[in-house]
C-alpha cells in the first residue's frame, strides 16, 4: 500500500537540528537523545513557569494539553510514521484508567510511577494482542477492525458492573503536592508538573525511537511494503511493534488522566474522543511529532474558543452543543486543504520562507 | 541501537520514581478546612453554583431543572433578596460527563468562587465532585439524585442529600404492590446503575416471591429496550416496576403498545414525569397524534414534592404564579423540582443570619425544621442528610387540563433496611408563611 503522506513528509525529526554530518561514517545516537532530553527539560521547566502565571482551571486544562499530546503522539508514530491506522485509540486510554483506578481503590500502597509503568506495560499486553490481530490487516479493514475495539472496550465496565463500577464508573482519590510543599504548590500545579513530566519522558523515547532504525523501517514499510520486504525488514513484526508502543502511549495516557481527575468513567472514553484524537493529529500535522503538540493544543482550546462563541452568539442549547463540533471541522479541513501537513506542515513552510528571505 | 533506548526506558522508570515515594493512593485525612469563611458573599451578592447537563443528550430531561431554579431566584431577588443580598445562580454545562463535572466544579469553586454548591445533577458525574468539594470546604447541598451515597455524614459532612433514596421510595412502592395487588406476577425494569441496583434492594423486601422476569438497560444505548419488554410480556407479567429516567420510561412503555402489551405500570418518582413523558412519547413515535394520555392512564407512582396538577395545594399555586411570571416553555414537575430546591437553599441562608458564613449556613441547614414544599418531611441533621424522607403512592388519570394525580396512599416514610413504613406526621406551611425572601 503506498501513502500519500510521501510527497510533504519532512526528512527529519523536528524535536532536533539537522542530524549529525553525513561525512561521519555513523551518525551517532547518543547526541540526538541528549538534544531531546535537553529539549525535555527545558520544556518542563517552560511548563513549570506557566502553571506559576495562570489560575487552577489553567492549570488543569494545561495538564489535560499534556496527556492527550501523549496519546496523539502515539498514534503520529502508528498513523504517521508506519502508515497504519487506528480508530480505536481511547480504547487504550480506557485501559490505562481503569488500570490505574484498579491499583489505587485494591493496592493504595502502590507508588505512582509504578502504576505508570504497570500501565504502560498493560497498555502494551493489550497492543500486542490487539496489534497481532490487526497486522494483517490494511487500509480500511484495520480501521474497522480498530473502531470496533473503541466501541466495545468501554462496554466491559458495563458488563463487569461488580469489579468495573458500571456506567457510573469508579472513583478514587490520589496524592496531589507533598505536604512539604503544601502552601507554595497547589494540587493541579503539582498534578500538571508530573503528568509533563511523564508525558515529556514518553515523548523522548518516542522521538528517539522515531529518529532510530525502528523509525526508518517503519517510514520504508509506509512508503513500500513490499520494497521493504525485500530489503530485509521485517515487515509484519515492525508493524505490530509500532502498534504496541502506540498502544502504550495510549495506556499511559490514560492513566495521566485518571490521575488527573480521580475518576475513570466509560463515557469518557467514548468513540468521539478516539475519532477526535484522530482528527487533531491531522490536523496538528501526520508527519511530526510536534503535530502532536499542535493537535492537543487545538483539542483543548478550539472546543472552549467554540463555546465562548455559541455564548457569544447567544444560540440556543441545541444549536450551541454543535458550534465546537462544527468549528472544529471547519477549521481542519481548511487547514488540510491549505496545507496538507497540518499545523505543523505550514509553520514549518512559513520558517522555510522566513529563513529563504 | 538497542542500548540507547533501554537506557531511556530506564530513565523514564527512574524519573518517575522520584516523582513519588509513597503509595498513590493513600491520601491523608485532609485537615479540618476552616468553614467560618464567607467566600462568594459580598455586600449586595451571594454567589452559588451548580453543574446540569444543559446540551447533551441527559439535557432533555433535566434541562428544566437549573431552568426552575433560575426563576425562582429570579423571583426571589425582585423581592430585594435576602438579607438585602441578591442571589447569583451560575449554572455550568457538564454535558452529563464526569470528566467536564470536575472540570467545571474546579471552575465554580477556585475560578468563580461560589459560596455553595446547590443541585448538582446526576449519581455518576456528581460523585466525582463530592469529595472534593468537601475537601474545599463547599457546602454540597441537595444534589439533583437519590444516592445513597449523599447521606453519609461521616465521610461527607458537608453534602446534604435532597431526592427520597432510591431504596426507601422502592420499599413503599413495593409495599403498595404487594398489599393491593396480591396475586400480580411482577417484573423490574431498571437502569443498570446505582438507580437499578438501590431500588431492587428496595423491592425484593416485599416482591421477591412474585417476580418472575427482571431486565436491566443500559443508560448510553438508547432504543434497544424492546426485548427487555417483550420477555416481560413472555413472563406474562401484571406489574411492571421500572426504574428508569424518563426517556427509557418512554422507550419502555412505547415499546409494549407496538407488542399489543398492556402492563400496569408503576414508575419512581424519577422517570414519571407525566408531562415529560407526554413529550418524549411524542417524540420517540415521531406522531404528534399519539393518545398519549390514553397510554399514560392509570400509571402509579411516587411522589414527594407537589404536583402540577396538584391544583389545590398552596405551594402548586405558587410555583405555576412564579412560572408564569419568570419562566419559560410549560410547567413541568422537574421545573418545581428545581423550584423547591431554589426555596429551601434560600431559606437555608436566610437562616444563617445576616452575615452568612459557609458554618452559618450548615447550622442553619441542620437546625431547621423543614415544614415544606415537600410533603414528606426532610432530613437534614446533624446525623441524616437523607434529605425527603419517604413518598405517597398516586396514579395517573388522564382528563381535561392534563388530568389529574389521584392520591392512592398518604406520605409514608421509612429506613433503607428492613424497619417498618410508617405514615408520617408532618405539618407542612404555605409559601406565605415560609421565611425564604426579605
Amino acid at each position: 500500500m503506498t501513502s500519500s503522506l510521501r510527497r510533504d513528509d519532512p526528512p527529519t525529526d523536528v524535536v532536533a537540528p539537522k542530524a549529525a554530518p553525513s561525512t561521519r561514517p555513523r551518525p551517532r545516537i547518543r547526541p540526538v537523545l541528549l538534544t531531546h532530553l535537553a529539549a525535555a527539560l527545558l520544556a518542563l521547566l517552560g511548563v513549570v513557569a506557566l502553571t506559576f502565571l495562570v489560575g487552577p482551571i489553567e492549570q488543569l486544562r494545561i495538564a489535560k494539553v499534556g496527556y492527550l499530546m501523549l496519546a496523539i503522539a502515539g498514534l503520529q508514530l502508528l498513523v504517521g510514521a508506519s502508515g497504519q491506522i487506528s480508530l480505536g485509540h481511547g480504547a487504550f486510554m480506557f485501559i490505562g484508567a481503569y488500570a490505574t483506578a484498579l491499583t489505587v481503590l485494591h493496592a493504595p500502597m502502590v507508588p505512582l510511577a509504578a502504576i505508570m509503568v504497570l500501565t504502560v506495560v498493560v497498555g502494551c499486553l493489550a497492543g500486542i494482542v490487539v496489534g497481532a490481530a490487526t497486522a494483517r490487516l490494511h487500509g480500511p479493514y484495520l480501521a474497522g477492525a480498530t473502531l470496533a475495539l473503541a466501541v466495545g472496550l468501554p462496554a466491559l465496565a458495563l458488563y463487569f458492573s461488580d469489579i468495573l463500577g458500571g456506567s457510573n464508573g469508579l472513583l478514587f482519590k490520589m496524592r496531589g503536592a507533598p505536604p512539604e510543599l503544601a502552601g507554595l504548590v497547589t494540587d493541579n500545579q503539582w498534578k500538571a508538573w508530573v503528568i509533563w513530566f511523564t508525558v515529556l519522558v514518553a515523548l523522548v523515547v518516542l522521538a528517539t525511537l522515531s529518529r532510530g532504525r525502528l523509525g526508518r523501517r517503519l517510514r520504508a514499510i509506509r512508503d513500500d511494503e513490499a520494497a521493504a520486504a525485500m530489503a530485509g525488514i521485517p515487515v509484519g513484526r515492525t508493524k505490530v511493534t509500532a502498534f504496541v508502543i502506540s498502544a502504550g502511549c495510549g495506556s499511559l495516557a490514560g492513566a495521566c488522566e485518571a490521575y488527573l481527575l480521580g475518576t475513570a468513567t466509560p463515557s469518557s472514553f467514548s468513540l468521539a474522543l478516539s475519532l477526535s484524537l484522530l482528527a487533531a493529529l491531522v490536523l496538528g500535522g501526520l508527519g511530526s511529532l510536534w503535530g502532536a503538540f499542535w493537535g492537543a493544543l487545538a483539542l483543548v482550546y478550539l472546543e472552549l474558543a467554540g463555546k465562548e462563541l455559541a455564548d457569544l452568539l447567544g444560540l440556543s442549547s441545541s444549536v450551541a452543543d454543535n458550534v465546537p463540533l462544527v468549528f472544529f471541522g471547519t477549521l481542519l479541513i481548511v487547514i488540510v486543504m491549505a496545507w496538507p501537513m497540518g499545523i505543523h506542515g505550514a509553520l514549518s513552510r512559513l520558517s522555510g520562507v522566513v529563513r529563504r528571505r | 541501537m538497542r542500548k540507547p533506548i533501554t537506557w531511556a526506558a530506564g530513565m523514564l522508570a527512574l524519573s518517575l520514581l522520584a516523582t513519588s515515594c509513597g503509595g498513590a493512593g493513600e491520601v491523608a485525612d485532609s485537615e479540618g478546612v476552616d468553614l467560618d469563611v464567607s467566600v462568594g458573599v459580598t455586600d449586595d451578592t451571594v454567589t452559588i453554583g451548580t453543574h446540569q447537563p444543559l446540551t447533551g443528550p441527559a439535557s432533555a430531561g433535566y434541562l428544566a431543572i437549573s431552568q426552575g431554579a433560575s426563576a425562582m431566584f429570579d423571583y426571589i431577588n425582585d423581592q430585594g433578596g435576602i438579607h438585602g443580598r441578591k442571589i447569583e445562580y451560575l449554572v455550568k454545562d457538564d454535558v452529563y460527563d464526569p470528566t467536564k463535572t470536575v472540570e467545571v466544579t474546579q471552575e465554580l469553586v477556585e475560578g468563580e468562587q461560589i459560596f455553595a454548591m446547590l443541585g448538582g445533577l446526576g449519581t455518576p458525574t456528581h460523585s466525582k465532585v463530592i469529595q472534593y468539594l468537601n475537601d474545599k470546604g463547599v457546602p454540597d447541598l441537595f444534589p439533583s439524585s437519590g444516592a445513597l451515597m449523599w447521606n453519609d455524614p461521616e465521610q461527607y459532612p458537608l453534602t446534604y442529600g435532597y431526592q427520597v433514596d432510591y431504596t426507601k421510595e422502592a420499599k413503599v412502592l413495593a409495599k403498595y404492590i404487594e398489599e393491593n395487588f396480591p396475586d400480580a406476577k411482577v417484573a423490574y425494569y431498571y437502569q443498570n446503575d446505582d438507580v437499578g441496583s438501590d431500588s431492587i434492594a428496595g423491592l425484593d423486601q416485599y416482591l421477591a416471591d412474585k417476580v418472575v422476569a427482571d431486565e436491566g438497560y443500559e443508560s448510553t444505548a438508547p432504543d434497544a429496550v424492546g426485548g427487555q419488554i417483550a420477555s416481560f410480556k413472555e413472563a406474562k407479567a401484571d406489574i411492571v416496576v421500572c426504574a428508569c429516567i424518563p426517556a427509557f420510561a418512554a422507550l419502555g412503555i412505547l415499546n409494549a403498545v407496538g407488542q399489543g402489551y398492556h402492563p400496569q405500570w408503576v414508575i419512581s418518582s424519577i422517570g414519571s414525569d407525566i408531562p415529560t413523558l407526554r413529550g418524549l412519547l411524542k417524540e420517540y413515535a415521531d406522531d404528534d397524534e399519539l393518545p398519549v394520555d390514553q397510554i399514560l392512564d392509570g400509571i402509579i407512582t411516587s411522589g414527594y414534592l407537589p404536583q402540577v396538577n396538584m391544583t389545590d395545594d398552596p405551594w402548586t399555586q405558587f410555583f405555576t404564579k412564579i412560572h408564569e411570571e419568570y419562566g419559560e416553555g410549560e410547567l413541568t414537575n422537574t421545573r418545581i423540582y428545581g423550584m423547591v430546591q431554589a426555596v429551601m437553599f434560600a431559606k437555608a441562608l436566610k437562616a444563617a443570619g445576616e452575615n452568612p458564613t459557609r458554618k452559618s449556613l450548615i447550622e442553619a441547614v441542620e437546625n431547621m425544621e423543614w415544614q415544606g414544599p415537600g410533603l414528606v418531611p426532610f432530613a437534614s441533621s446533624a446525623d441524616d442528610h437523607g434529605g425527603h424522607a419517604g413518598v405517597l403512592v398516586q396514579q395517573y388519570q388522564a382528563g381535561e387540563d392534563g388530568g389529574t394525580m389521584k392520591r392512592l396512599q398518604e406520605p409514608m416514610v421509612t429506613d433503607r433496611e428492613g424497619g417498618e413504613i410508617s405514615p408520617v406526621d408532618y405539618e407542612r406551611v404555605g409559601p406565605d408563611e415560609y421565611d425564604f425572601h426579605d
